[in-house]
């Protein structure tokens, strides 16, 4: 299969190596992965924050870069919750029936990671290896507005070796919510302290998720709380998929101090 | 006409009433522990009901409906209250509300031949709303919260901090306290048994004697001009039966169109507010009727600046609301600060899509941002009003109108976001300016974090640490492992 | 000045719907019309058959900490006798139409509600009424205005409510009971279990206004 990937903004820069462990998996499945150059956002910074004029035209060019995309993967569920919330109510408050042909054309082809794996290709075992202690945080977005269900956790246990632990109080907001991290940062941080006592109760080892913004608010409560010494590591579910007895995924490639990627 | 919600237009913004409240513990405490007890129970009786889905459908379908024909319905439900015997007046703002509610009172007073107008209340967040209590004071007219919680927080010169439960932020001992010193008590228990008895005791006097009553409504039927009175005390079942004068002031969204409506309502509002299959009183009454209850009975329908909802989609759907409360109970930010860091009655989700709106967009401008949108409030919302949705709608006001002010288009944000719409748009000067952060990073990086960040950054180290940016973005890794085309057919396969 | 703002407010919503583009695509039919498409996918009729039904009944008013004692119309007479006996209490208010045959005939007061100004009616502290449906799944009773069941004030200011039942007065749903109740605009009063607050600290208390005690006399 063409799979044309998303990376989305944030991952490009803060997360690259998400985007290479799903680069890395899907051509270890079999795939081709498409990574056209000119992407940059799907809107959703702007958008969400109230800034709907600005995100217009950067919804507009995404839609263009992936008119000719079969399959389109993204690792970041709040992005494809943009996508299919917000992208045909845009084009209709701006009248725009062209977009709307486009929005319509490209939602079906939109897929988010563990969707893609799951429904597209079929899946729950890729022969991935972590033999770890691994929880779970559902991200909002994935759970209530893609209603991911289970895909995840049905991932991580077909990971040979894993040990999946559930989370107390999961489906609690980890206090991320994009701009609101800053906008109201003492609230944010507050729902942080709950999150990571959730986290740390689990006894895992590492906690996945859907997305590396809930992901980096976690790592950075637990960062300031424990800097460097030996504790829960977020990562994306993306990352812990791509590891093999091969090419295993280790903590320390995880450290802040020190690293390469 | 001059809308008036509660103290909206005197409150600072979220964050900083938010400050001050992330320090009381005790609060906090009290506000954990509530919405907890709450939550579980709403979600036991939720879990009962196999139908639960189809409930939330139709009410939302239902009040849909109504709002598209709402004049239509409100004066169906006119027609029909005054054919029973019931008045119907109509208010546009707070003022008028307050100058109506006055002079019926002070008719009603002349016919007891009492000299110093009293009278007695049962809960609706609506007289909050519009300041009434205090109208009445001013005019020399002394009104008694029955509600039990609305009575503590009468008692304590306080802010209802909770939809449903809005004394929360008290303890028993600081009731305790409030009742000693106010019914004029010289002993009492500290047990919640003892606080409710001396309550139980105080109000039956003034049930007896207090001859006009307000209350709200929770719904009011078209189909048979009644009115309908939800709640668990009794207090309201005492105010719209034992007075000879009762005064009902109603929102106008809250009409529904028949009797048999109630159905879904009466099972989806007790489940959603108390975790309860039934609440223990409904009273629903129409008009007068001889020898059963009030002679005199006035509706007032009040606007309020709800018509100013009437126009777009998201903004009527927040009218769907039947102040159960259960998105506040849900809600992460909520269960962190409590209600008093809204700076309105209405606090919690609701409060920050309805307050803003029915002040339209001039006050309570913060509280569309107090909200990370998880969304969770939706999930429990028996009228499925889309909070999310409505929460980024408002926020497009929001910056809608402060672009048009030079301090809004200027502002750090407004030049910020401005900035990252047209890197977005330019792919080119994105990747330089990616460049370029990895480079300037370094004044900040220490030991692979970021620290003493400027601007809105530095909301976020405040509190938590940053990570410093990797040494390669994605696109460079792909650049330099995977050959560059952007609809590529062959590809190296290289890690 | 209330006819103004009748005017305005009505006229008002009116304009406001004009404004919204997507309205006219909803507004497309007469509200009869429309209302009659909502769409209502609920539990409207029974699942349970009737001893299941009275069993459910049963056990939500035991829930509630009532009373309940079965007898037939020969035996009612006693049982509000037994029950006021029980409660240590000698004056029983009755609603003008409650039938003779159903109260004690010694020693018990018994005072009619023939139009009571209120410091009689205010007295009694055992009420005794028929009601007009019950519910099932909530353990509700309805009351309406009528001679038997009588005014408001009565079931509401004494402290404990004997309520005549009779078997299939009880129906599953809410849908159903609301069905059951002929004179809608009469005033109506819904009770489920006594009153109760959680405003202070969360902890339930029952019996903060109106009657605390319940005794259901089902037939």
């Amino acid at each position: 299969m063409r799979i044309h990937l998303f990376i989305a903004c944030y991952n490009d820069t803060l997360f690259p190596r998400t985007g290479m462990a799903v680069v890395n998996l899907l051509e270890r499945l079999g795939h081709e992965v498409v990574f056209p150059t000119s992407q940059t956002c799907c809107g959703q910074m702007h958008y969400n924050t109230g800034y709907h004029a600005e995100a217009l035209p950067i919804v507009r060019k995404l839609l263009h870069e992936f008119l000719d995309a079969e399959t389109i993967v993204v690792p970041s569920a709040s992005c494809v919750a943009m996508m299919r919330d917000h992208y045909e109510l845009m084009a209709h408050n701006a009248n725009d029936l062209h977009m709307m042909g486009d929005v319509k054309s490209f939602l079906p082809r939109v897929f988010e990671f563990s969707e893609l794996i799951t429904d597209k290709l079929g899946l729950t075992d890729v022969g991935a290896y972590f033999p770890h202690r691994v929880t779970y945080h559902p991200s909002c977005h994935s759970l209530r507005l893609l209603n991911v269900g289970d895909r995840p956790v049905r991932l991580l246990q077909g990971v040979e070796g894993l040990q999946y632990t559930p989370m107390e109080g999961s489906d609690q907001c980890c206090g991320f919510g994009g701009t609101f991290a800053v906008k109201n940062a003492e609230v944010s941080s507050a729902m942080l302290a709950d999150k990571i006592g959730c986290v740390k109760k689990s006894n895992a080892e590492f906690v996945a998720a859907l997305d590396n913004s809930c992901l980096m608010q976690i790592d950075g409560g637990l960062h300031r709380e424990l800097g460097s010494r030996d504790r829960i590591r977020p990562v994306h579910l993306a990352e812990i998929l791509n590891s093999t007895r091969k090419n295993p995924l280790t903590a320390e490639s995880l450290a802040w101090e020190g690293a390469t990627a | 006409m001059t809308v008036r919600v509660g103290h909206t237009a005197e409150k600072p913004a979220f964050p900083i009433l938010a400050h001050e409240l992330l320090q009381d513990d005790q609060t906090r405490r009290n506000v954990r522990h509530a919405t907890n007890v709450i939550r579980n129970k709403r979600a036991l009786r939720v879990e009962e009901m196999p139908d639960w889905q189809d409930l939330r459908t139709a009410a939302h379908a239902i009040k849909t409906h109504t709002l598209l024909h709402l004049p239509h319905y409100l004066e169906e439900f006119e027609r029909n209250c005054i054919r029973a015997g019931g008045q119907v007046h109509w208010a546009r703002d707070a003022d008028e509300a307050n100058t109506i509610a006055i002079r019926l009172i002070r008719k009603a007073a002349a016919r007891l031949a009492v000299e110093h107008p009293e009278v007695i209340k049962v809960k609706t967040m609506t007289s909050d709303e519009i300041g009434m209590n205090r109208a009445l004071e001013r005019e020399g007219i002394t009104p008694w919260e029955t509600d039990l919680a609305d009575m503590i927080v009468q008692m304590g010169k306080d802010e209802p901090s909770h939809i449903v439960v809005p004394a929360l932020h008290k303890n028993r001992h600081q009731v305790r306290e409030l009742f000693l010193q106010n019914m004029g008590l010289t002993e009492l228990g500290t047990e919640a048994e003892d606080l409710t008895g001396a309550a139980r005791h105080y109000l039956r006097k003034k049930f007896l004697e207090v001859g006009i009553g307000i209350s709200g409504a929770n719904f009011a039927i078209a189909e048979t001009g009644s009115v309908c009175v939800v709640e668990s005390e009794g207090n309201g079942r005492m105010c719209v039966t034992m007075p000879k004068t009762l005064i009902t002031l109603i929102g106008i969204e809250k009409v529904i169109p028949k009797f048999d409506d109630l159905e879904v309502f009466l099972q989806l509002l007790p489940r959603s507010a108390t975790g309860e299959r039934m609440n223990p009183y409904n009273s629903i009454w129409t008009g007068v009727t001889p020898g059963d209850g009030p002679e005199q009975f006035h509706v007032i329908l009040l606007d309020n600046g709800r018509t100013r909802m009437m126009a777009n989609v998201r903004e009527r759907e927040t009218l769907n609301c039947i102040r159960c409360g259960a998105c506040l109970n849900q809600c992460p930010v909520y269960r962190e600060t409590g209600g008093h860091a809204y700076g309105s009655i209405y606090s919690g989700p609701i409060g920050a899509i309805l307050s803003p709106q029915l002040n339209g967009m001039k006050y309570s401008r913060s509280l569309p941002y107090a909200s990370s949108l998880c969304g969770a409030c939706y999930e429990v919302c028996p009228v499925k009003i889309n909070i999310p949705e409505t929460l980024i709608h408002l926020r497009g006001k929001i910056v809608e109108q402060d672009q048009n002010t030079l301090a809004g288009k200027l502002s750090q944000e407004s030049m910020g976001m401005k900035m990252a719409a047209h890197l977005f748009e330019h792919p080119k000067q994105y990747e330089a300016a990616q460049r370029l952060a990895r480079t300037g990073q370094g004044l900040f990086e220490k030991d692979g974090q970021l620290v003493n960040l400027p601007g809105m950054a530095a909301g976020w180290t405040q509190y938590r640490d940053l990570r410093a940016l990797p040494k390669q973005s994605f696109r460079e890794w792909w650049k330099r492992n995977r050959t560059n085309r952007g609809d590529g057919s062959n590809w190296s396969g290289n890690e | 000045m209330s006819d103004d703002a009748r005017f305005t407010v009505l006229d008002t919503i009116r304009r406001q719907l004009a404004a919204d583009p997507d309205v006219e695509t909803l507004i497309d039919d007469s509200p009869e019309e429309a209302y009659a498409r909502i769409p209502r996918t609920y539990q409207r009729t029974a699942k349970l058959n009737r001893e299941e039904t009275l069993e459910l009944f049963y056990d939500r008013l035991r829930d509630y900490d009532s009373e309940l004692v079965f007898t037939d119309e020969a035996g009612i007479a006693n049982a509000v006798a037994q029950a006021m006996r029980e409660a240590n209490e000698s004056l029983l208010l009755v609603p003008a139409g409650v039938p003779q045959e159903w109260l004690p005939q010694n020693d018990i007061e018994v005072r009619r509600d023939f139009d009571l100004p209120l410091q009689p009616l205010e007295e009694p502290r055992v009420v005794l009424t028929p009601c007009t449906v019950a519910i099932a799944m909530s353990g509700t009773i309805i009351l309406e205005h009528s001679d038997e069941q009588g005014r408001r004030a009565a079931t509401l200011l004494p402290d404990h409510h004997i309520c005549v039942l009779w078997r299939d007065q009880v129906v599953e749903t809410i849908a159903e009971a609301l069905q059951r109740i002929t004179h809608r605009t009469s005033p109506i009063t819904t009770i489920a279990g006594p009153s109760a607050t959680s405003d202070i600290e969360m902890t339930r208390i029952r019996g903060v206004h109106g009657p605390r005690r319940l005794t259901a006399i089902i037939l």
